[in-house]
């Protein structure tokens, strides 16, 4: 996470191979495999990544624990599905996903940051009802690709988009860390009395999390639309895509960079694979695993990872 | 719209926002004395709800009856989860309990309602008393007796915590404890049974509920979140960890509803208390009825 510390660490050249590696290796899988279902799994895979890095910027960096994410995800799919299937040019239609979201962040931003902590989630958590229901009330139809569209369907080129947008999103959580900006973010997730003493501009930094991470929601969204052939508007803006993410996040690891990235991969994996046989297992399996992480291993996966690699490494050495 | 017709919505109105008010006197309950803010309270009630329900499907047992059973077996299940979970939270302070304490039961929520979901289905499920549609008719407007017989069975269950945290020992030393933890354990309460025995009143409390709920309504497996939602808008509108304001702040939001869908549309029923709760959130943190610091 702190790059400082890598390039101390010997062989810190493994780190930015290991990365180029897997941007090669997501570039040349559509090539490998025909098969639709791996690609998909790996949309979803993106698609979690996205999510779980967005709300981690708020979340891990800034520690304002947000139950709202839905809304920004919701907002970026409507726009982009209306937009797009208005016949908008998609990528200006994708554009317009993070920006409405970020809009809609401005909104509330200043007045939900006059709440605190335990206030601020559940406020967050009702916005984002509010959102659910007027949609459902004013959109009761199932949106549907048109036929044009379907026939034309490409998931490669939608898995490709998806891979972009995780990259992008990992790539401004981490330029943002290296920022100065990450100063005041993080010393505002410690202590908001000691950060506002010293002269941090609390509401500012809060602000400035919320936007960063409201706009990759809202691609996110976009995104959502952009691959579903048929849902329900209101089906984006559902809480599920909020509790998903956050479990993800946490699990994985809240406040590092390859926390979300791995808890993502983790939370699809699992899914998928006990969805077939047991459908309700895996969601207790993470409430089981959320709680343990909450209470007695914050570091999440990562941080379980980091030190049986250590341990293996230390026990090379002996 | 007939003056029938909306007399009848307004007392409906309340009779909803009598469970309301019992759904969410559970989780100020929790939340004013232990500053554990239960977010798988919903979830609590769905299992109170569950429990009578199949006391009456398998044994025929009445829905009112069976509380008998009901309220025990949920105060049992809240302690246990007190014991399991809950209780690792109780040594933390201030803004990192709460937080941690909505966390810690956001996992509860995945784990209780998936294990219901395993156990009883996703079947929507309602007792169906034999007395069900009968009830006096004043003016035009009917009474169902299941309808008022809930609302009694609320008001006697506030009535009861009422004299328990007024009247009893155990009730006094949940009460110290809700005003300066510290000070009541130097004075010799065991705040750890407090806090046991506080969750546990919790649940037994979201058990009478969840009763009350699968007979004027239904039962299925993810109703939690939406009773959640609902006691945490009364919680903020008696403003939060005010026990006595949590059951009138109940009946006002199944008022404010009910004519929500008189003058406005049925339809935004659901928005308006939501509407409220982010405002008074907002505009009056400390709630309707609520003094100043709470």
């Amino acid at each position: 996470m702190i790059p400082q510390a890598a390039l101390m660490r010997p062989r810190a050249w493994r780190v930015p191979v290991m990365i180029a590696g897997v941007i090669a290796l997501a570039a040349l899988i559509p090539m490998l495999t025909d098969r639709q279902d791996t690609l998909n799994l790996l949309f979803l895979i993106c698609l979690y990544i996205t999510l779980g890095q967005s709300w981690n910027i708020l979340v891990g960096f800034a520690g304002q624990i947000s139950l709202g994410h839905a809304a920004f995800f919701g907002i970026g799919a409507l726009v982009t599905r209306t937009l797009w299937l208005d016949g908008m040019f998609f990528p200006l239609a994708f554009l317009l996903s993070g920006l409405a979201a970020v809009a809609f962040a401005v909104l509330i931003g200043v007045p939900t940051f006059r709440l605190r902590g335990a206030y601020f989630a559940i406020g967050t958590l009702g916005i984002a009802e509010v959102l659910r229901i007027t949609v459902s009330q004013n959109l009761p139809l199932i949106s549907t690709m048109t036929t044009a569209e379907i026939a034309h369907y490409n998931l490669t080129l939608r898995y490709y988009v998806a891979v972009g947008l995780a990259l992008a999103t990992i790539g401004a959580a981490y330029l943002l860390l290296r920022s100065s900006w990450s100063l005041g973010i993080l010393a505002v997730r410690e202590d908001e009395e000691a950060a506002q003493a010293t002269g941090v501009n609390v509401l500012g930094h809060k602000l400035l999390a919320l936007f960063i991470s409201s706009f990759f929601a809202g691609l996110a969204g976009g995104l959502f639309a952009f691959q579903q052939i048929s849902y329900y508007p209101s089906a984006a803006f559902s809480p599920q895509w909020t509790f998903d993410t956050l479990l993800i996040a946490f699990v994985g690891g809240l406040g590092t960079i390859g926390g979300p990235v791995l808890g993502a991969i983790f939370f699809v994996f699992v899914r998928e694979r006990l969805a077939v046989s047991l459908v309700q297992i895996h969601q207790m399996i993470f409430g089981v695993l959320f709680i343990i992480v909450v209470l007695t291993f914050p570091g999440g996966l990562i941080e379980a990872w980091r030190r049986v690699r250590n341990s293996r490494w230390l026990a090379r050495r002996v | 719209m007939s003056f029938e017709s909306a007399a009848q919505n307004i007392v409906f109105g309340l009779f909803v926002g009598g469970i309301y008010g019992i759904a969410a006197v559970g989780l100020a309950l929790a939340f004013g004395v232990m500053n554990v803010l239960n977010i798988a309270h919903g979830e609590l009630l769905m299992i109170g709800g569950y429990i009578s329900f199949w006391l009456f499907s398998l044994w025929g047992i009445d829905p009112f009856v069976s509380l008998i059973i009901c309220i025990p077996a949920m105060f049992v299940i809240g302690w246990v989860l007190d014991r399991l979970v809950y209780r690792h939270v109780a040594r933390l302070t201030g803004e990192t309990k709460i937080k941690n304490s909505l966390l810690i039961s956001f996992g509860m929520v995945l784990i209780l309602q998936n294990l219901a979901l395993r156990l009883f289905t996703a079947d929507e499920r309602t007792i169906q008393v034999s007395y069900g549609g009968a009830g006096f008719n004043v003016f035009g407007v009917s009474l169902p007796y299941t309808r008022l017989l809930s609302l009694l069975i609320a008001l006697i269950a506030i009535l009861a915590l009422h004299f328990f945290l007024q009247r009893t020992d155990p009730g006094k030393a949940i009460r110290a404890t809700a005003e300066d933890w510290e000070a009541a354990e130097l004075s010799g309460i065991s705040v750890q049974r407090v806090y046991m025995m506080t969750f546990a009143l919790s649940a037994a409390l979201a058990g009478v509920a969840g009763a009350l709920v699968s007979v004027t309504a239904s039962v299925t497996p993810s109703i939690g979140l939406d009773w959640t939602l609902k006691a945490l808008i009364v919680v903020v509108l008696a403003g939060t960890g005010s026990i006595s304001g949590a059951f009138p702040a109940g009946l006002l939001l199944g008022l404010v509803e009910a004519l929500s869908g008189i003058f406005i549309d049925a339809s935004y029923r659901e928005l308006v208390g939501l509407v409220i709760f982010l405002l008074v959130l907002l505009l009056r943190p400390q709630g309707l009825f609520g003094s100043q610091g709470a």
